[in-house]
C-alpha cells in the first residue's frame, strides 16, 4: 500500500541474513575448534608413539661387562612407521657421549623420569622429538642412557590436511544446513507475520473484532498495538456515526418542529403576504432539511464506501421494497411507479448504500417530474451487469453528458426551483463506484424523460 | 381516529398535536416511554407515531416489546436520522412505515393512510352525505350504488370539503392542501380538480359550489 | 654389443679418485652427444643391461653409464663419499630407505610412481620395481635320491641327519660383506628363532660364507657345494642355463622377498633423465610390457595368493639393524653362530 514507508528490507530476508551471518561464524568458530582439537590430538597421538618408541629403545639397554648394549627392537622404528613415510631419526647418549645413532641430532630437556618433548628444525625438516633418559646402574656405578627419538610431521601435517578439509567440509555442511534452516526460519517468522496480516485482511472490513491470531511472544507487542488501533478506529468510526446520527438528530428535531408550526400557521392565516412568506419559511426550511439530510447521507455514504463490506443483494425485492416506501409520497403528486423486474438479479453489494443511491434516484424522478406521470422503474440482468434503469417523463437533464452532473451541490438547470441539493446523482455515483460499476446519465430518446442506469457487476 | 405520539421534542408534539386535531383526530401526547407505556396499556389506540431517541430509552426497544406482547396497531416511525445509518432498521424492528423529519403533514397522512389502509382494509373510515359515502382509505367515493376510484389529490380535496360541509374554504388554502411547497402553482390549478370531483358527483346529493371571490363550498342535503 | 666393458682394475686407475670399491663399469654411449645417465647399482650389469638398452631405445641420445658395486659400497659412495649419481638401485632396502631417511634422495612424482602400491614406495623417494624372494638353491647332483626340503625346519632335519654329506657343502652369504646377506639374515631373524638354530648347525657344518649371489650359485652349480641357504632367487632363476643343475625352493615356512628399489641421489645432474629411468623400470616390472625384464620374481598376484610370501617393509623399522649398536650385536651373534672354530 502506498501509505507504507518503502521499507529498508523485509524482516524475513534480515532475519536470513542474520541467521546467516550467525551460522557462518557459527562454522568458522566450529572450523577452528575440530581444527586445533584435531591438530592437538595429531600432536598428541605422535607424542605418545614417540614416547613408546624412546621407552622400547631404553627397555632394551643393558649393562654386559662394564658396556652399555642396546639392543634396539626392531618394532622400536617400525611402529613409527605411517602412511606418509615420515622419516625417524634416533641417538643414544651414554653420560653425554654419542652412543650411536644421529650425532647431530638436538634433545628434548627431559627430567629424570619425565620424557621431554620438543617441536625443532632438523636438517631441511621440522621435527618432533622425544627424549628420555635413564639411569641404569653399572656394579653401583650409576650410568645414565639417553634415548632421543625424532620424526618429521608430515603424517600429522597429512592428517592435519585430511581433517581441515573435512572440517571445511564439516563447516561447510552445517553452513549449509544451517542456510536452510535459516531460510526456513525466516520463512517461518514471516508466515507467522503474514498469518497474522491474512487474519487480518480476510477479516471484512466493518470487522473490527481485536486480532486473536496465534502468533509469537515476539510479535504479541505488535498485535496489543494493532488491537489498541483497531479499538482506536472502532471508536472513531462508531463515534463518526454516531456524531452523524447526532448531527442528524440536532439539525432535524428543530426544523421538523419550525416547520410543522409554519405549516399550522399557514392553515390559520389568511392574509396573503402571510401565507406567501410562509410558503417561503416552508420551502426555505425543506431545502435546508433536505441538504442536510444529502449532506450526512453523503458522508455516510463515503464513509460504508471505503470499508464496502459485500453481501449477497437481491435487487428486486429490494427496489420494490423503495417504490413501496417512496409510493406514499409519489401518490400525492399522482405519480404511478411501474417497475419492470425481469428476474431476480443478484449482487455482492452493501444493500444500505445501494438503497440509498436508488432512493436518491427515485426521489430525483419523483421530485424533478412533474405530477400525474408515470416513473418507470427497470431491473434486467445484461452482459455481466445488473442494470436499474430509472427514467420519469420529465424534462430530462439539460445536457445528460456533463460530468457537472454527478459533482457535489450540482443541479440540472432545469430543476431550479425545486427543492433539493443536487447530491443524490453523486451519491449514486459513490456507490455505483464503490461497487465497480457505474452510472450512465441519459435523456430518453422516445418522448423525453431524465433516464438514470445504475449498473452493478452480477455475482 | 385516536393517535399516539411519543416525541420528546415539546414544541415538535406541539405543533403534531395541533395539526391532528385540526383534522379531527384525537391525540395524546408522552414525552417518554414509561409514559407512552401507561397509555397504550389503557387505551386503544388507531396508530401511534413514535420518535426514536426519547430520554429513557430508544423507540426501537418500545416497538420491540409492543410487538413482542401481540399488540398490532400500527407504528410510524419518525426518525432524525440518515436513513443511510444501518442502525435505522425501523422496519426490521416492526414498524409499519417510517418517515424523516422534518416532514410534510400531507406526507404523513398519506403514510398514515396508507398504513391504516394495510391494516384495517377498505371497511371502515366512511364520510357519508346523502347519497354520497367517501371512503378515505380506500380511496373510493360512492354516488348512489356507484363506485369511482379517485385519484390521490381529487381524493384529497375531497376529503377537505367532506371534513368541512357547508363551509367556504378559499382557494389558497386548497392549494397549500393539495400542493407540496415547492410546486409553483396557480389557483386555477385547483379549478381543474374541482372540475374533476364535480364530474365524479354527478347525480349525487352533494354538490360543490364555487362561492365567486372566496372559494368553494360543498353543498350538503 | 655397444656395451664396453672395462676391468676392474682399469677403472681405478681411471677414477684414481674414488674411494668406494667398483666390481664393474658398463657403458652404454647415446646417439650423439646427449646427456648421459650415471646410474650406481647393486644388479649383476648382465642382469640389468636388457633394461638399459630397452631404456636406450626409446631414447637413443641418452647414454648410460652403469657402476656395479656390493650395496654396501652404494651407501659409502652416496652418504660418505658424496659421489655424483643420478640414479643408485639397490637390493639392500634398509640402506635405500636409510639413504632416503637421512636426507640424501630426492622426491620424484610420476602418474606411474602415483599408481605403485603403497608399500611399493617409501617417502616418493625409494621406488619398489622388482620382488625378489630369498631362496634355498639346491644342486640337483647332491640331492639326487634325497627329499627335497620345503621349510627350514626340514632343512634343519636334513642337515642333522646327514651332516657328513653337507659338512663344508653349505653356502650362505657372509653378512658381514653382502648387504643383502645382512638385510635377509636380519629379517629371518626377527622373523623367527629357526634362523638361529639353522646358522649355528650350519656353522657346525663349516658352512661356506660368500659376498656375492653369482659365485654362491655358481659352486651349487658345479656341485661344490650342495646347498645355499637364502640366495636371491631371482639371480638363480636367471640363470637360464643352469636349471639342469640347480633347484631353487622358497621356503614355505616363510620366503623373505626383497624389494629392489631405485632411488634419485640428490647429487643427480639428470634428475629429469633419473626420473625416465625410474618410470622405466617401473613400466617394465610391474607392468611387465617388455620382456627385457629379467628378474623372474614375484609377481604382485603371486603375493596376494601366497601366505608365506613377506615382503620387507620399506619403513623406519629397516633402520634398526643399521644401527651401529645393533649390527655390532648382530654380527657377534651370528659370528657366533657360524664362523666356528674347525
Amino acid at each position: 500500500m502506498s501509505l507504507l514507508r518503502p521499507s529498508s528490507s523485509s524482516i524475513r530476508r534480515r532475519l536470513t541474513l542474520q541467521l546467516l551471518v550467525s551460522a557462518a561464524v557459527l562454522a568458522l568458530v566450529l572450523f577452528f575448534i575440530v581444527f586445533n582439537f584435531a591438530r592437538q590430538i595429531g600432536s598428541e597421538s605422535q607424542d605418545r608413539v614417540l614416547l613408546a618408541s624412546a621407552r622400547s629403545v631404553l627397555d632394551a639397554s643393558t649393562i654386559q661387562d662394564g658396556e652399555v648394549w642396546i639392543d634396539i627392537p626392531y618394532f622400536a622404528f617400525s611402529m613409527l612407521d605411517n602412511p606418509s613415510d615420515d622419516r625417524v631419526f634416533y641417538q643414544i647418549v651414554q653420560d653425554g657421549d654419542l652412543l650411536t645413532g644421529y650425532e647431530d641430532l638436538p634433545q628434548a630437556r627431559s627430567d629424570g623420569a619425565e620424557a621431554g618433548f620438543l617441536t625443532v628444525p632438523y636438517r631441511t625438516e621440522t621435527l618432533r622429538i622425544v627424549t628420555l633418559t635413564r639411569r641404569l646402574s653399572d656394579g653401583g656405578q650409576p650410568v645414565e642412557v639417553t634415548v632421543t627419538v625424532g620424526q618429521t610431521r608430515d603424517e600429522q601435517a597429512d592428517v592435519l590436511n585430511r581433517i581441515s578439509r573435512m572440517t571445511v567440509l564439516l563447516g561447510l555442511g552445517f553452513f549449509a544446513v544451517s542456510a536452510v534452516l535459516a531460510v526456513l526460519a525466516g520463512q517461518s517468522t514471516a508466515s507467522s507475520l503474514s498469518r497474522l496480516a491474512g487474519s487480518v485482511s480476510r477479516r471484512g472490513p466493518q470487522d473490527l473484532r481485536p486480532v486473536v491470531a496465534d502468533v509469537p511472544s515476539e510479535m504479541r507487542p505488535l498485535v496489543r498495538s494493532l488491537n489498541s488501533l483497531i479499538a482506536r478506529l472502532s471508536g472513531a468510526f462508531t463515534r463518526t456515526e454516531d456524531f452523524i446520527a447526532e448531527a442528524a438528530h440536532r439539525v432535524r428535531t428543530p426544523l421538523a418542529t419550525v416547520r410543522a408550526h409554519a405549516e399550522n400557521t399557514l392553515r390559520r392565516v389568511d392574509r396573503e403576504e402571510n401565507r406567501v412568506s410562509l410558503r417561503e419559511m416552508i420551502r426555505a426550511i425543506d431545502e435546508s432539511s433536505r441538504a442536510a439530510g444529502q449532506l450526512l447521507d453523503h458522508a455516510m455514504v463515503s464513509l460504508r464506501a471505503d470499508q464496502l463490506e459485500l453481501q449477497l443483494v437481491e435487487l428486486s425485492s429490494l427496489v420494490r421494497d423503495l417504490v413501496e416506501r417512496l409510493s406514499p409520497v409519489a401518490e400525492m403528486r399522482d405519480m404511478p411507479i411501474r417497475i419492470n423486474a425481469e428476474v431476480p438479479c443478484e449482487v455482492m453489494g452493501d444493500p444500505i448504500l445501494i438503497q440509498n443511491a436508488v432512493r436518491n434516484l427515485l426521489d430525483n424522478a419523483v421530485k424533478y417530474a412533474p405530477s400525474d406521470t408515470p416513473i418507470e422503474v427497470g431491473i434486467a440482468a445484461e452482459s455481466g451487469n445488473a442494470i436499474i434503469t430509472i427514467r420519469d417523463h420529465g424534462a430530462g437533464f439539460p445536457d445528460p453528458t456533463d460530468a457537472q452532473l454527478t459533482r457535489r451541490f450540482t443541479r440540472g438547470e432545469n430543476a431550479a426551483g425545486t427543492i433539493g441539493s443536487g447530491l443524490g446523482l453523486t451519491i449514486a455515483e459513490e456507490v455505483a463506484r464503490a461497487h465497480q460499476g457505474h452510472l450512465v446519465i441519459s435523456n430518453h430518446s422516445d418522448g423525453g424523460g431524465a433516464c438514470v442506469q445504475l449498473s452493478i457487476p452480477l455475482r | 381516529m385516536r393517535f399516539l405520539l411519543v416525541e420528546d421534542n415539546p414544541q415538535l408534539a406541539a405543533a403534531v398535536l395541533d395539526r391532528l386535531s385540526l383534522d379531527g383526530h384525537v391525540v395524546d401526547h408522552a414525552g417518554d416511554l414509561a409514559t407512552a407505556d401507561g397509555f397504550i396499556s389503557t387505551t386503544d389506540y388507531d396508530l401511534i407515531l413514535l420518535d426514536i431517541m426519547l430520554p429513557d430509552g430508544d423507540g426501537r426497544d418500545f416497538l420491540n416489546a409492543h410487538r413482542a406482547r401481540g399488540r398490532t396497531t400500527p407504528v410510524i416511525v419518525l426518525t432524525a436520522r440518515s436513513e443511510v445509518s444501518d442502525r435505522v432498521g425501523a422496519l426490521d424492528m416492526g414498524a409499519d412505515d417510517y418517515i424523516a423529519k422534518p416532514f410534510d403533514f400531507a406526507e404523513l397522512e398519506a403514510r398514515c393512510r396508507a398504513v391504516l389502509r394495510r391494516q384495517a382494509g377498505t371497511a371502515t373510515n366512511v364520510t357519508r352525505f346523502g347519497n354520497a359515502s367517501l371512503n378515505r382509505l380506500a380511496g373510493t367515493l360512492d354516488v348512489a350504488g356507484k363506485s369511482v376510484e379517485l385519484r390521490n389529490r381529487e381524493l384529497r380535496l375531497l376529503e377537505v370539503f367532506f371534513a368541512a360541509p357547508g363551509q367556504i374554504i378559499p382557494k389558497p388554502k386548497l392549494v397549500d392542501r393539495l400542493f407540496s411547497y415547492d410546486e409553483e402553482v396557480s389557483e386555477n390549478a385547483i379549478e381543474v380538480y374541482v372540475g374533476r370531483l364535480r364530474k365524479h358527483l354527478e347525480g349525487s346529493d352533494v354538490s360543490i359550489v364555487t362561492v365567486r371571490g372566496l372559494g368553494y363550498r360543498l353543498s350538503v342535503p | 654389443m655397444r656395451a664396453v666393458i672395462y676391468s676392474l682394475a682399469l677403472t681405478l686407475l681411471a677414477l684414481p679418485a674414488i674411494g668406494f670399491e667398483i666390481e664393474e663399469t658398463l657403458d652404454f654411449p647415446g646417439a650423439g652427444d646427449g646427456p648421459t645417465l650415471r646410474i650406481i647399482s647393486t644388479a649383476d650389469t648382465s642382469v640389468f643391461s636388457p633394461i638399459i638398452t630397452a631404456f636406450q631405445d626409446a631414447n637413443p641420445s641418452v647414454g648410460i653409464e652403469y657402476v656395479a658395486v656390493t650395496s654396501s659400497e652404494v651407501m659409502t659412495a652416496l652418504a660418505e663419499e658424496g659421489a655424483e649419481f643420478d640414479l643408485a638401485i639397490s637390493s639392500a632396502m634398509d640402506l635405500q630407505v636409510k639413504l632416503a631417511n637421512d636426507g640424501l634422495a630426492d622426491a620424484y612424482f610420476s602418474d606411474l610412481t602415483r599408481a605403485l602400491p603403497d608399500w611399493a614406495r617409501w617417502h616418493d623417494q625409494v621406488f619398489a620395481f622388482t620382488l625378489e624372494p630369498a631362496t634355498m638353491v639346491l644342486s640337483r647332483a647332491a640331492f639326487q635320491g634325497l627329499e627335497l626340503p620345503t621349510t627350514r625346519q626340514e632343512l634343519i632335519t636334513l642337515l642333522r641327519d646327514n651332516p657328513d654329506m653337507f659338512r663344508g657343502r653349505i653356502g650362505t652369504y657372509d653378512v658381514r660383506e653382502s648387504g643383502s646377506g645382512y638385510l635377509f639374515a636380519t629379517q629371518d631373524a626377527r622373523t623367527s628363532e629357526t634362523y638361529w638354530r639353522l646358522s649355528e648347525l650350519m656353522g657346525g657344518l663349516q658352512a661356506r660364507l660368500y659376498s656375492s649371489s653369482a659365485d654362491m650359485i655358481g659352486d651349487v652349480a658345479s656341485g661344490e657345494i650342495a646347498v645355499a641357504y637364502n640366495v636371491l632367487g631371482s639371480y638363480a632363476g636367471a640363470r637360464d642355463d643352469l636349471h639342469d643343475q640347480i633347484i631353487i625352493i622358497p621356503p614355505a615356512d616363510f620366503t623373505t622377498v626383497m624389494l629392489r628399489t631405485a632411488l634419485i641421489p640428490n647429487s643427480a645432474n639428470e634428475v629429469e633423465l633419473a626420473g625416465q629411468m625410474i618410470d622405466h623400470l617401473i613400466e617394465t616390472s610391474w607392468l611387465g610390457s617388455d620382456t627385457s625384464f629379467n628378474f623372474p620374481g614375484v609377481t604382485p598376484d603371486a603375493l596376494a595368493e601366497n601366505a608365506a610370501l613377506r615382503p620387507i617393509q620399506l619403513g623406519p623399522g629397516l633402520l634398526v639393524y643399521l644401527d651401529r649398536l645393533k649390527r655390532r650385536q648382530f654380527l657377534a651373534e651370528w659370528e657366533a653362530a657360524l664362523v666356528q672354530p674347525e
